[in-house]
């Protein structure tokens, strides 16, 4: 994954101090430049101008090449929006969710939001692990008879947080599996932890890691009799940019994989509430499971609550280092001691998300988002290009054998003005895919497909 | 509570490490398991089947990091306590002056605003999806205007964040374990608990009870509660809060600027936590970029917890100046950015709505309202305190209370207080060897309440 280094849009007007003597603009590997802007300097500013501290930079963010990959995606839609101004830009890069949550929810977070101003509703500090109520329903609602309880259940602040607090968990020692491709928070916060080893520019590898190739003509799931042992092994069904979901017999081999190996796996489900087909939701529906693996998911996808922030891991009980010490115990000590508890609203939110009303009504949205793929899907498709996804995830994966996937986004967005994400962004795996994400409005869905009809066509031609 | 109901109640925040062998119970699987023995006598698995089946184990060793933790982290602990002592006492009215929670109502200025914000998020005009990770920006820019105006500190050094607690994680996890770490000895457990898991720290010495290679900063009444630092040893990362959790010490302008210079010549960063700065009665500086030459060694973190009764809303926020940066001259905001970005996914837009309304004109003297409401309480504990012939600190500047107990062990006066009069406090040596033989009381509670437990400090020590 190598793009050019540029500041996040956040960051973009960042000054950097001007009469820093040691400042240097990037790490060596960096292969762009950036503008500095000096700062208009106050004369207290000036005492001691240009020191740096004696603090070494950690070596495991050195590590890290450019910014996050989404960040970047929505650096080069401001760029473009700039430059065109008047085009109407369409936005499918950024999974993000983009219809209004459902009344029934919104209300619920809203009348917990007016309770904390009673005497009786008021309330401080909840459980780190989550409010018991709502870890029931979830236990309840999303596990039934998978023989989980509502301890194993851990409600966080979203999957991309738990990842990292999972990595902190799990230490700079253990090596990591990771699908190819996947969600770049695995390689990412695996770099950051120390897990990765040295990057390799000729394989777009990190040494450390073990890279499971996911290939369409085995419906995307990894060859397993070809893969090393690792002491952690990712899984994302469905899988994020993929769309695929791993039947029951893939999942039933992973979990037999891990078993032989003594392996953990973690796999990531903040999709399975798009599985239109029958293929398990959780991991938890393979016998031996809760022995191998954890299982992490949002309300994100699933609810609009990208925004929200509300997600949560399930760690259960048997699952046990090589000592015999039950992982629930670390993974709790990490909760109480790094983070304090998802926002008591955002759990009346996900609450509310679990009740029959709730259900029902995001089963509409999800509907409407698959729906949204299928149109993608169906375009793509049209003008002769491979392209998977749409049944079972909110993504479009589409293929563009031997070009370059940021040449591929670079040609899309100048001439259709859709942003969409260069698959190699979620790893070598995904040089020559394009992911397109469906969450937006129906009238924006079918105007893509037009543009990719005609623009796409005609410019591939 | 039946066995299996007390013991399933374990993994809730009021658990320990002590309690490891209970999450075999509610296994559904009755096997032999074997359990590190020093965890033993709390409580074994239920059923023993004929023969002898041992529970499959993954080969994946358990990070030697945070097998360095001795226990569950402090205020787990306090719950887990207050939890026994209430299934002990049923009848009991236990008063809860121990973890520092807030207990009054949120302002209606401010639940309002967030009550809006989530009816807004299911309509198509409010909708918004992921916000910025940094925070949304007016929720930057007025943190900027309410706390930092004149300082030279611009919105885009704000990292609007769940909590100050998140931030110290995310900020070790900048950080890395290479580095090393100096924290004042009393101090908010936090700082010394992340250094352990990040690998900064080696082992747990139990004689002295400290962690090899953290520098430990005693704070004592001897001392003024600073540091004397001609006596420190020189690390990368200094920790300092002020006023300070758990003695309530607030820092004056001149030593702060002594911690400055400190910084400055041993080429060090200073994260300097502000969580109670409103708290704020004397005239010191409320955030350390008052003090000249800062901006290029510290970085500032605080929070809404104890401001807006925010403690399970979830929202703080990080300041890193552009100056500050590593050896090589790489700013410290950029990979605090990156983290932000890869490790969190932004603080909930609902908490923004709220903390955007708490730094209202409104919302501030609401605010200003909730908090002197707290100072009054921790007027009536200090005044009993002192009334009883006790060595009182903090309290002016801060809602805890540091109550000397000379001689004796904290541990044990936690206890004797708990059970003798039914309120919690916190023993000081949770803070660090440097709180032993201290108590803290916090000053957050229903008014009738914090007299209640003054009634019976009075009984106990009269």
């Amino acid at each position: 994954m190598v793009f050019s280094y540029q500041p996040t849009p956040a960051h973009v007007d960042m000054p950097i101090h001007a009469a820093s003597t040691q400042r240097r603009h990037f790490s060596p590997t960096s292969s762009s430049s950036r503008t500095i802007v000096s700062a208009t300097l106050d004369l207290e500013d000036k005492i001691g101008a240009g020191q740096c501290s004696k603090v070494a930079r950690n070596v495991n963010m050195e590590n890290l090449r450019g910014n996050y990959l989404f960040p970047e995606i929505a650096m080069r839609e401001l760029e473009h929006a700039r430059r065109y101004p008047n085009e109407q830009l369409i936005r499918l890069g950024i999974g993000d969710t983009t219809q209004p949550i459902p009344r029934t929810i919104a209300s619920a977070m809203a009348e917990q939001a007016l309770a904390l101003s009673t005497d009786r509703g008021y309330r401080g500090y909840g459980d780190e692990q989550g409010n018991k109520e709502l870890r029931m329903a979830i236990a309840n609602t999303m596990y039934r008879d998978m023989g989980l309880m509502w301890e194993e259940v851990f409600v966080s602040d979203g999957a991309q947080c738990d990842i990292s607090r999972l990595q902190m968990l799990l230490g700079p020692r253990v090596t990591v599996a990771v699908p190819d491709p996947s969600f770049p928070a695995y390689v990412d916060s695996s770099i950051i932890v120390g897990q990765a080893g040295k990057f390799e520019e000729a394989t777009g590898k990190h040494q450390n890691i073990v890279y499971m190739k996911c290939l369409p003509q085995d419906n995307f799931f990894p060859d397993l009799t070809n893969t090393p042992r690792t002491d952690i092994i990712f899984f994302c069904s469905p899988n994020n940019p993929t769309g695929a979901a791993a039947t029951r017999s893939q999942f039933k081999r992973l979990v037999d994989f891990a078993r032989s190996n003594g392996s953990i796996i973690v796999h990531d489900a903040a999709y399975s509430a798009y599985i239109s087909d029958g293929s398990p939701k959780s991991i938890f529906e393979i016998p031996g499971a809760k022995e191998v693996a954890i299982e992490i998911s949002s309300f994100s996808k699933f609810a609009g609550f990208t925004g929200v922030r509300l997600g949560w891991t399930v760690v259960p009980n048997e699952l046990t280092y090589s000592s015999g010490f039950p992982l629930i115990k670390d993974y709790n000590r990490i909760v109480c001691t790094c983070f304090n508890g998802a926002s008591n609203i955002a759990q009346a939110g996900g609450l509310a998300c679990l009740s029959p009303e709730g259900r029902q009504a995001l089963n509409k949205l999800i509907e409407f988002y698959r729906g949204n793929a299928e149109i993608l899907v169906d375009a793509f498709q049209s003008v002769g290009l491979k392209a998977y996804g749409g049944k079972n995830s909110p993504y479009a994966w589409v293929h563009f054998p031997g070009t370059s996937s940021w040449d591929i986004f670079n040609k899309i967005l100048e001439k259709t003005h859709i942003v969409t994400v260069p698959g190699v962004g979620f790893g070598p795996g995904g040089e020559e895919y394009i992911r397109v994400s469906a969450f937006g409005k129906k009238e924006t869905m079918l105007e893509a497909s037009e543009r990719i009809k005609t623009l796409l066509y005609n410019n591939l031609n | 509570m039946s066995l299996q109901g007390q013991l399933s109640a374990s993994i809730s925040s009021s658990s320990s490490a002590f309690l490891a062998p209970s999450v075999f119970i509610n296994s559904s699987r009755a096997v032999n398991v074997s359990v590190p023995s020093k965890r033993l006598g709390v409580c074994r698995c239920v059923a023993t089947p004929t023969e002898e089946v041992t529970a499959y184990k993954t080969t994946v060793s358990r990070n030697a990091n945070i097998a360095k933790l001795q226990a569950g982290y402090l205020f787990p602990e306090i719950a887990r306590r207050r939890a026994a002592h209430l299934v002990k006492y049923p009848d009991a009215k236990v008063i809860s002056l121990g973890i520092g929670d807030t207990t009054e109502p949120i302002p209606e200025v401010i639940t309002s605003a967030m009550a809006q914000r989530s009816y807004a998020l299911s309509t198509v005009e409010g909708y918004s999806g992921y916000g910025a990770e940094q925070g949304e920006r007016p929720v930057r820019a007025a943190i900027a205007s309410t706390f930092y105006k004149d300082l030279g500190i611009e919105e885009d050094d704000i990292f609007v964040s769940d909590g100050a607690k998140c931030d110290i994680s995310r900020l070790q996890v900048v950080f890395g374990s290479d580095v090393t770490v100096a924290v004042q000895d009393p101090s908010y457990p936090a700082y010394v608990d992340s250094s352990v898991i990040l690998g900064q720290t080696g082992l747990y010495q139990k004689d002295i009870q400290k962690y090899a290679n953290i520098e430990y900063m005693k704070c004592s009444p001897e001392n003024g509660f600073f540091p004397d630092l001609s006596t420190v040893a020189r690390t990368d990362i200094i920790f300092f809060c002020s006023p300070n959790n758990p003695t309530g010490s607030a820092a004056t302008r001149e030593q702060l600027t002594q911690l400055v210079q400190f910084a400055k010549d041993n080429g060090s960063i200073i994260v300097y936590d502000s969580a109670y700065a409103m708290y704020m009665s004397d005239d010191n500086p409320r955030s350390i970029f008052e003090i000249p030459g800062a901006k290029e060694v510290a970085l500032e973190t605080a929070s809404f917890s104890k401001y807006a009764g925010f403690t399970g809303v979830r929202l703080g926020w990080t300041v890193i100046p552009k100056q500050l940066l590593f050896s090589d001259g790489f700013p410290v905001a950029k990979d605090f950015n990156r983290i932000v970005c890869t490790c969190f996914n932004g603080a909930s837009n609902i908490s923004q709505a709220g903390g955007l309304a708490c730094l209202s004109p409104e919302g501030l003297k609401a605010m200003h309202e909730v908090i002197g409401f707290y100072k009054e309480n921790t007027q009536i504990i200090m005044e009993t305190f002192n009334s009883l012939g006790f060595k009182v600190y903090g309290g002016t500047n801060a809602p805890y209370v540091w109550v000397h107990f000379p001689g004796q062990s904290s541990w044990d006066v936690f206890a004797e207080i708990l059970e003798k009069t039914h309120v919690v406090t916190t023993p000081g040596s949770g803070f660090g060897p440097g709180g032993e033989g201290f108590i803290r009381v916090s000053a957050f509670g229903h008014r009738e309440n914090v007299l209640e437990a003054c009634r019976r400090f009075k009984q106990l020590y009269k």
